[in-house]
């Protein structure tokens, strides 16, 4: 008998059971039990967003006027009393050229990422006319064994999202590679536990500033005789060094800790050490390396942004660090734009991975 | 000579000052194609001594005999069922038991384990559950499936370490009654470890208690002559189950009193006194 999946299990299992009692309440379905439960889980999430968007509001205008004072004045005790009229009336006719600079209100957060967002669509459609305009002249220009022109443009925020995600992918993906087998390594031999303990225990709380500098002397030598830009691929390493530790503990955990009615079952059944590792042993640690993976997955996210900062590595550390040196009127508004992306971001990459651990999960005394 | 043999069998756990010896003095002989029930109560060293014989520990002093030659790690010839069913919740029924035939037997192609698999499965009557997970499964199910498993594997000898023990009285009778079937089937050597002197009585030739550890040892034998197929109902009128049942009890009973009287053995404390530490500050 197989069971049926439907949207409120899906959802249920992702931790996203609120959009089914949305569902039912659209549907007609909810009785008042449920209504409490709606409030509960819609209404109260909703409130406390606006309340934190109305604080915010309060907060930035307070912080504004602060600012703008102060500046009026300066004015007035450097420069006198008509200097300070000018600036009152270049503040308030919203001149860019005085705006106070602070911490941009809701509203101009929100003007920020509609104008990142045109940015992006004028940005794609240049490139997507400078690839029309070149196609003929690279085609010719790889049948005659020549590199193909590329669009050398500066990327748009949304190109820069995505560049951060294949650096934490790939940062991800080696602190996979490296990580599970060494941490299963470990895990099985008493041995080797001992000999790489030492080195688990002192890297573990390096810092992510000072991984990136370590990957960079090492990357730097290796890649000497390359011209190819290696921010990239230190920063990846970079963050795949700095986020593997809780898998590798985990792992080495979860692998030491099998239930010993497991070893005995294979033991009795007389498995091959290969079949032991890979029938009894992987299976039954596998919820604990996807805890591990987990964490990895929600660390790489977070040293992403200050090694990108570094490396000098496009994407969104970059994008934050040179708003930040840019200073435009705008700048404050569009760092906080990536601050909720990045969070957002960082937010639906932990329920991925929630989902995927969910799933290989199961309760250790299910067979008992 | 005897099937099994235990000769003056020790088992401690620890060193030193923590050495406990949880068995000791165990002699034990099982003829060939032989029902053996050992009772005892719990933590009495039942699981050490099972764990002895099928493999997975080795005696501290003393031999473990098997067909003749001294046991040195587990056998497929011995096929264990454990007290909590062990089954791997990750696997299904038939994948659990495909892992085991499949170690049993290496040269069969995958088409004849299948059909191992599934004769197996059927014949503890599991087919319409073959491709569920042990979570989806009752107590009884689930051991079922461990019974499957253990013979699955064609073992000479089933060693089952209180394999009923969680389970409620009715789904216990059933499958007592489903495990004397299939021994009663090819007559394999049994070895059942119980807490239960009914269920020892109704399924085995004879019946060894176990005096409690530590120091366990083994007690005097009972032989059980009724014949097989045994009816429950028809039992409670047997003589012969009548005086070996008081029997048996009376005998556990006075171990029990005995343990007791002991436990009120006086100890003397040292004659001690805190220390005075006042004075050591002035």
């Amino acid at each position: 008998m197989k069971q049926s999946i439907t949207l409120g299990k899906v959802t249920k299992f992702m931790g996203l059971g609120f959009l089914s009692t949305l569902k039912d309440l659209f549907t007609g379905k909810l009785d008042k039990e449920d209504f409490k439960n709606f409030l509960r889980k819609v209404f109260v999430p909703l409130a406390s967003i606006l309340l934190f968007i109305g604080l915010w509001h309060v907060g930035s205008k307070y912080l504004y006027n602060r600012e703008a004072d102060f500046k009026i004045e300066k004015a007035l005790t450097d420069q006198g009393p008509a200097a300070a009229e000018a600036m009152r009336e270049c503040i308030a006719s919203g001149d860019i050229s005085c705006q106070p600079n602070t911490l941009p209100s809701p509203s101009q957060v929100w003007d920020s990422y509609k104008s990142l967002l045109r940015d992006h669509n004028i940005i794609s459609a240049d490139k997507a006319a400078f690839i029309e305009k070149t196609a003929t002249l690279n085609a010719k220009r790889i049948a005659e064994g020549k590199a193909p022109i590329t669009y050398t443009g500066r990327p748009s925020f949304i190109d820069q999202i995505i560049m951060s995600l294949k650096t934490v992918f790939a940062g991800f993906l080696l602190a996979l590679i490296i990580a599970v087998p060494i941490g299963v390594l470990i895990g099985l031999s008493p041995t080797l536990k001992s000999a790489f303990n030492w080195f688990v225990q002192i890297f573990k709380p390096v810092s992510p500033v000072v991984w990136y500098l370590l990957v960079f002397m090492i990357v730097k030598t290796i890649l000497i005789d390359s011209n190819g830009d290696s921010s990239f691929i230190i920063s990846f390493i970079s963050v795949g060094l700095c986020s593997m530790w809780a898998t590798l503990v985990n792992t080495a955990m979860g692998v030491s800790s099998v239930d010993k009615d497991y070893i005995n079952v294979a033991k009795v059944l007389k498995l091959g050490p290969f079949q032991k590792v890979f029938k009894v042993i992987l299976p039954s640690s596998l919820p604990l390396i996807f805890t591990g993976l987990k964490i990895t997955l929600s660390v790489a996210w977070m040293v992403l942004i200050a090694i990108e900062l570094l490396a000098q590595s496009p994407g969104l550390g970059l994008f934050v660090w040179e708003e930040f040196q840019n200073g435009a009127n705008d700048s404050n508004s569009k760092i906080i734009v990536a601050m909720f992306v990045i969070g957002i971001i960082g937010f639906l990459l932990d329920r991925i991975m929630l989902t995927i651990q969910n799933a290989v999960s199961f309760n250790k005394n299910d067979g008992i | 000579m005897a099937y099994l043999e235990l000769n003056n069998i020790y088992k401690t756990y620890g060193q030193g000052d923590h050495e406990t010896e949880v068995l000791s003095n165990i002699n034990l002989s099982i003829e060939e194609g032989e029902f053996v029930a050992i009772v005892g109560f719990t933590g009495s060293g039942k699981t050490t001594l099972v764990n002895l014989i099928n493999g997975l520990l080795e005696p501290t002093k003393g031999e473990v005999l098997f067909k003749g030659e001294p046991v040195s790690g587990t056998s497929h010839e011995r096929g264990v069922i454990f007290q909590n069913y062990s089954l791997l919740p990750w696997l299904t029924v038939g994948q659990n038991v495909f892992m085991a035939v499949k170690e049993a037997f290496p040269k069969k192609s995958k088409k004849e384990l299948n059909e191992l698999v599934a004769e197996y499965v059927e014949m503890v009557s599991l087919t319409p559950a073959i491709n569920k997970r042990p979570k989806e499964l009752s107590g009884g199910m689930r051991q079922r499936v461990a019974v499957a498993r253990a013979l699955s594997m064609k073992p000479e000898m089933i060693i089952m370490d209180e394999p009923l023990g969680a389970l409620d009285a009715l789904t216990r009778g059933n499958l007592q009654d489903e495990i004397l079937n299939i021994w009663g089937k090819d007559k394999r050597t049994a070895l059942l470890i119980t807490n239960d002197v009914d269920e020892g009585l109704y399924m085995a030739d004879r019946i060894i208690p176990l005096k409690p550890g530590p120091n366990a040892t083994l007690g005097p034998e009972f032989k059980i002559d009724i014949e097989r197929p045994r009816d429950k109902t028809e039992l409670n009128d047997n003589m012969n189950f009548k005086e070996t049942r008081n029997a048996i009890i009376e005998y556990l009973m006075n171990i029990g009193d005995e343990r007791k009287s002991q436990a009120r053995e006086e100890f003397v404390l040292p004659d001690l006194s805190p220390k005075d530490f006042v004075n050591q500050f002035k």
